[in-house]
């Protein structure tokens, strides 16, 4: 069967995975298309790609560091992980967006994808 | 043009500091966003280690019209065995390290890839230096 792609804003992404925008730290132009998830920050820095959406369980001053090194610039924290303050700060200072959700990383992957997000590869 | 930054051994919320800098000042600068990307994964990757392992790095990145420049030098317990480092999978890193989504192993490999050339040297009980090229043109930029 073949698979829908669709090309996603902030919102819809959010709205997808009943998560909620906590940082909106850039105004994507061309929206997203693509996501990847890990919890490890060493798997996401050897991405090649750019403008994926990082689906992480990890909130850490680091996984927003991570981001902007790589040139994410839309981040969404599963399994209920917050992002702290301090971590909001550093993201829009950055340029990037943070997307919290209760998801396990499982189920919102499945969704977005389901949704029309490619993977990396 | 030169630039030189401190780093802080074991001081995890600041790393990437410097690398960002150095991101901020290339972009000024209109140097490649693909080399950009390229040079700061490798810079943040060693940025990283010198936090993880060292008790203090400076981090110097020298600019011209036909190469990137970035040298870590840091004073720390230095590596033992810097072909063993060098192996997919093979980390000496806390637990603390890992906490923060590194510590797999695959932070020298992946600075390999990013650069044109990596030359590092260690002194075991004193320190390591981390010496990376990137060429304008004609590196492994313009060959992916």
């Amino acid at each position: 069967m073949e698979r829908r792609c669709l090309i996603m804003d902030l919102q819809q992404m959010a709205n997808i995975i009943d998560g909620r925008v906590v940082a909106n730290g850039n105004e994507s132009r061309t929206g997203y298309n693509t996501a990847f998830a890990s919890d490890l920050m060493s798997d996401v820095l050897t991405l090649d790609q750019e403008n994926v959406v990082l689906i992480t369980g990890l909130a850490t001053l680091q996984t927003i560091r991570t981001a902007e090194m790589a040139d994410i610039n839309c981040i969404i924290f599963v399994r209920n992980k917050k992002a702290s303050p301090e971590m909001i700060s550093l993201a829009r200072e950055s340029g990037i967006n943070i997307v919290e959700c209760r998801y396990t990383m499982f189920r919102a992957s499945g969704l977005l994808y389901q949704a029309g997000l490619n993977p990396v590869y | 043009m030169k630039f030189e930054y401190d780093i802080e051994g074991g001081n995890f919320s600041r790393a990437g500091f410097a690398s960002s800098e150095v991101k901020k000042k290339l972009r000024q600068l209109n140097v490649d966003i693909q080399i950009v990307r390229r040079i700061v994964v490798a810079l943040y990757e060693a940025e990283v280690n010198v936090v993880a392992h060292a008790w203090y790095g400076k981090m110097t990145v020298d600019i011209d019209e036909e190469k990137i420049l970035l040298i870590l030098d840091d004073e720390g317990p230095g590596i033992e065995d810097i072909d063993l480092a060098m192996k997919e999978g093979f980390s000496t890193a806390s637990p603390e390290v890992r906490e923060m989504g590194f510590g797999a192993g695959m932070g020298l490999p992946n600075i390999k890839k990013n650069v044109d050339t990596l030359k590092i040297t260690s002194e075991p009980g004193k320190g390591t230096r981390v010496e990376m090229i990137t060429y304008m043109k004609g590196g492994k930029n313009e060959k992916s």
